[in-house]
Parts: C-alpha cells; structure tokens; sequence
C-alpha cells in the first residue's frame, strides 16, 4: 500500500497521476480461510481490518453479495454522538467515538470525520427531563453533553427557529460537542484499503446462500454464488439481513428489519453549522461538505427488504424541519432513498458469540450504526480472535433475551434513534 | 403508501389508517408464568423476519379499530390476501396458486433458491406477458 501524503500527490501531479494505484485488490476466492467475514459494510471491513491489525489474523476474506459499503453504510445520514443513557451503551458507543477522533490518521485515508456537534431538541417537559437525566448519566460515564437554553442554541445554530409559536416551540437542547459527522463511502473505503494491504481478501458480488456445519454443529465455510468457500470462523455482518443469514445456520433471531429512508436537498453554500436531532418531531438534519442538507426520516411501520419506504414518512419530516427551519421551506429535494435496517427489541445492538460454534453475529444496530463503526469492529475482532468477547461488548449478547438482562436503550430514548 | 384491505370493513383504506401490530400467529400460553425462559423468549422476541412472504398482524386503527391478518411479501410490500382474526392461517401453497404472479420463492426455501430467485421471477413475468 503506498502512503497517501502532500508528497505522494505533488509526486503524482508531476506524472500526470499515472501511479495511483487501486485501492484494494479484487482476488479471486481461495478455498478456505481462517475467518470469513460476510457483508463488506462499514462494520464488517473495520472487523477484517482490525482482526489484521490488531490480531495477526490475516487469513481472512470479506464477502459481499452487492457492493462495498453499498448497503445502509452508503444509505446513512452519517450522525456520529455517544450520548447514550446506559452504561453498556456509553461504553460501545464511545468506545467508537474515541477511535473517530484519528482515524484518519491510522488509516491514512480522510474519513472526514468532523466534530461539529451534535445538538438534540426538547419540544416538551417529558423531553427536558429525558435529556437532562441522559446529561447527567453521560458525565457520570465521562461523556460530553451539556444543556442549552433555546437562545444558547439559537446560538450555536443560527437557522434554528425558536419562537414560541410554533407548532412544537423548543424549549431547550443538549448538546454533544464531540459528536459530529464523518464521510460514510470514506470509511469503508478506508477500511477496505487497510485490510487490503494486510491481506485480507475483499470479495464483492458474491452472495453467501448458506452456511456449512459439522456434524458436531461447528462452521465448516458457507456456500456462496462462487462455490463453496471453507472457514473456521463466520462473522455474520448483514445488517438488514442478518435474519435470513442466521436462519442458515439454524439460528433464529430476534430482529425485523424495516425500511429507513434518508433524503438530500440541492447543494447550497455553507448554511447548517452542526447537526441537529429531533426525536420528537422527528427530523435529522445536517449540511455535508458537498453543501447538500443531509435528512434523516423515520422507518416505515411494517417489515420490509424493499430497501424503499411511503412518501409520507419523508413528507412528515420534512414538514417538521420546514417549522424548526423556515429558512429551508423553499428548498429543493434532490434525491431520496431507503436502506433496510435489523431492529432489536431492545434497539440495543448484538456482538456476540452463537449457540453455533465458529459462528459470531454484529447485528441489531438499528437506526443509528454508522456512528459505532470503529468500535464495532474493534470488539467485534476481539471476540472472533480470541473466541470471547471483549469487556466492551459482553453485555451485548444473544442470551439477553432470554435472561431479561435487556439494554434498553428503547425505553430510554421513546423512539427509534 | 400502502393500500390496505380490511377484512371487516371490506374495501382497500390508505395505510396511514392502520397500525401494523407485528408477525401473527404467536400464540400467547395459556399459562404465561409456567412458561420457561426458552418458550417465553420464543413467544416475546425471536420472530421470523422473513425475506418474502410474511404473516401480519395489522389494526384499522382510524376505521373499525378492529385486529385482522395480512399475507404479504417483504421484498415487493404487495398484499396478497387479508383475512380476520381467528380465523386459521392459510396455506401458502394455496395462496400461489390463486395469484399467478406471485413471487415463486418463499421464506421457507429462501436459502437454497436464492440464487435462482430472479431468474424464475423472469420466466413467470414472460409468461404473463404471453
């Protein structure tokens, strides 16, 4: 892998940009593994990644049915926070928040990772309380979120409108400074690269159609759209469908997956300082660095694998960013689309161990996964390496649901997020 | 949006009337407290998800506000039948027959047709056309 830098590119500009090279190879599927990884999202390439990195497994092929990070990793509205009510929560979803912040430097590529703020209203005296017992359970865990009053956040977000006329007035915010936004493609593709170039086979358009066992029950490899392909361990990373993967192997699991959809306006010069999250009204709205206003609607109400939604969930969010925002009602929508998501009962991810040997599961991210990728796949290496999880993500579990010990970030948080 | 047909009011209504209330057909024990963790799991979380044709439940909430069950594919979102509650789940194979244009692959043999899936889809269309 040659390094990116000022030098490489003047280099380069010399030669007429003649000596870029790939930025991950394409090989050819060998017939065994040490570990498959199937789906090349965000969360599956950051576990091959730091299975390489950090644990010298190397032996290790990536599979995706589509392409690279073409699933919710590309559909995203790219929100990074960690202002989760729960310890456990806190704990995986900070985790990833640290390694953000250098990230690009350890991948040597620009995730874009920018850490503008992430700014959630109170429309009601249920939110206020909600936010402020999250406040003070986020500094109890050592995590940033302070509380604003309407002009301090009128402050930190001009375009905000905060009379009391409206329909739904905000009545205060809390606002993580660390959170932010990174650049989703950037992220896969960096991930991609780094495991590349330590040997980790990335393998697009192959689609797993089954996963082998023993008699015993262990994994033997999976069967796929290019023939069998053996392993020892399987790391199932399907998101959306991580349902019908497991049922492959006999495990049943407890997701639905609904569609969520996300759209973007025309590009226009920097007008949105920060990102901005309402629960209440439901609306998700920041300003990328191409100058589109990034939307983040609701799911639809039923099941789904059509990765589209109903016109009117967009309508309904756009209705309420046009009254937290009238500086936007005259704005153009340019594109819209719809990403199917793995939904946990208690909207609490899965990292863990399966009844079935050889066999691990990173699922159940929801609505909000793109923001713990790097930790994902951090504590999801772990556990597949050394066949235990890490302390990170051992209440993560699939027994949970049987135990009742459940992480409910559900109830905690009202609505899906 | 969907268009949904409700069974006791008996005409297609535009989704925003319903509340979709989930898979059907998980049958509550008679005894919840003697249940064990395992079967109580099962019944509370662990659903089927399926990747093609689904049994909903679904509730005319701004209508008759009455509960009723829908079979419905997850990867079109087209319904193929509506019927009320208690009444008995139908039968899939049935249900294939009776709309020469659905899909040919189910939930059930999702895993090992998969790959096949959109070529079969194409033949059934040609026929249609024909």
């Amino acid at each position: 892998m040659r390094k990116y830098s000022v030098f490489a590119i003047a280099r380069e500009a010399l030669r007429g940009h003649k000596g870029w090279e790939a930025q991950w190879s394409s090989p050819e599927p060998k017939a065994e593994y040490d570990v498959i990884i199937v789906g090349a999202g965000g969360h599956g390439l950051a576990t091959a990644y730091y299975l390489a990195s950090q644990h010298g497994i190397t032996n290790v092929a990536v599979l995706e049915k589509g392409w690279l990070g073409g699933g919710n990793t590309g559909r995203n509205t790219t929100i990074i926070r960690s202002n989760y009510l729960y310890d456990e929560s806190a704990g995986i979803y900070d985790h990833a928040v640290k390694l953000w912040d250098g990230l690009s430097q350890e991948l040597n590529y620009n995730v874009m990772y920018s850490a503008r703020g992430v700014m959630m209203l109170a429309h009601n005296v249920n939110d206020k309380q909600s936010f402020q017992r999250h406040i003070h359970a986020n500094r109890l865990n050592g995590i940033d979120n302070e509380w604003l009053t309407p002009e301090q956040a009128k402050e930190y977000c001009p375009p905000l409108n905060i009379s009391t006329d409206a329909r739904y007035p905000v009545i205060g915010a809390a606002l993580q400074r660390r959170g932010g936004t990174a650049r989703h493609d950037a992220v896969a593709w960096g991930y991609a690269r780094g495991a590349s170039a330590r040997g980790v086979h990335i393998i697009q358009n192959c689609e797993v159609t089954g996963i082998r066992r023993a008699p015993g029950g262990a994994v033997t490899g999976v069967e796929t759209s290019r023939g069998f392909i053996g392993a020892r361990k399987v790391g199932v990373v399907a998101a959306g469908h991580t349902s019908v993967l497991m049922d492959m192997a006999g495990v049943r699991m407890p997701l639905e997956s609904y569609p969520l959809q996300a759209l973007v306006s025309e590009p226009v010069k920097p007008v949105f300082p920060c990102v901005v999250m309402s629960n209440t009204v439901h609306a998700y709205i920041s300003q990328s660095d191409k100058g589109e206003l990034v939307i983040g609607a609701g799911t639809d109400q039923y099941t789904s694998y059509s990765q589209t939604g109903g016109l009117h969930i967009l309508n309904h969010t756009l209705d309420a960013i046009c009254e937290m925002f009238p500086m936007f009602t005259r704005m153009k929508m340019l594109r819209s689309w719809g990403g199917i998501v793995d939904v946990t009962p208690d909207r609490s991810p899965i990292l863990a161990k399966t009844p079935v040997q050889g066999l691990y599961v990173n699922c159940g991210w929801g609505t909000g996964g793109f923001k713990a990728t790097p930790g994902s796949g951090h504590v999801f290496a772990h556990t597949i390496a050394r066949d235990e999880p890490h302390p990170i993500n051992a209440p993560f579990t699939l027994e949970r649901f049987r135990t009742g010990r459940l992480i409910d970030e559900a109830a905690a948080a009202a609505v899906a997020h | 949006m969907l268009l949904i047909r409700c069974p006791y009011c008996e005409e297609e209504r535009p989704e925003l009337e319903f509340r979709n209330a989930g898979e059907a057909h998980v049958v509550r024990s008679a005894d919840i407290a003697a249940e064990s963790d395992e079967d109580f799991e099962k019944f509370f979380f662990i659903r089927a998800n399926p990747k093609g044709i689904t049994f909903e439940r679904w509730r005319h909430v701004h209508g008759c506000a009455r509960f009723f069950n829908a079979v419905r594919d997850t990867v079109s979102d087209k319904f193929f039948m509506t019927y009320k509650a208690g009444e008995p789940k139908p039968d899939l194979a049935k249900i294939m027959k009776s709309v020469p244009a659905a899909a040919p692959a189910a939930s059930d043999d999702a895993t090992e047709d998969k790959p096949k899936k959109p070529a079969a889809r194409r033949a059934a269309a040609k026929k249609g056309d024909a």
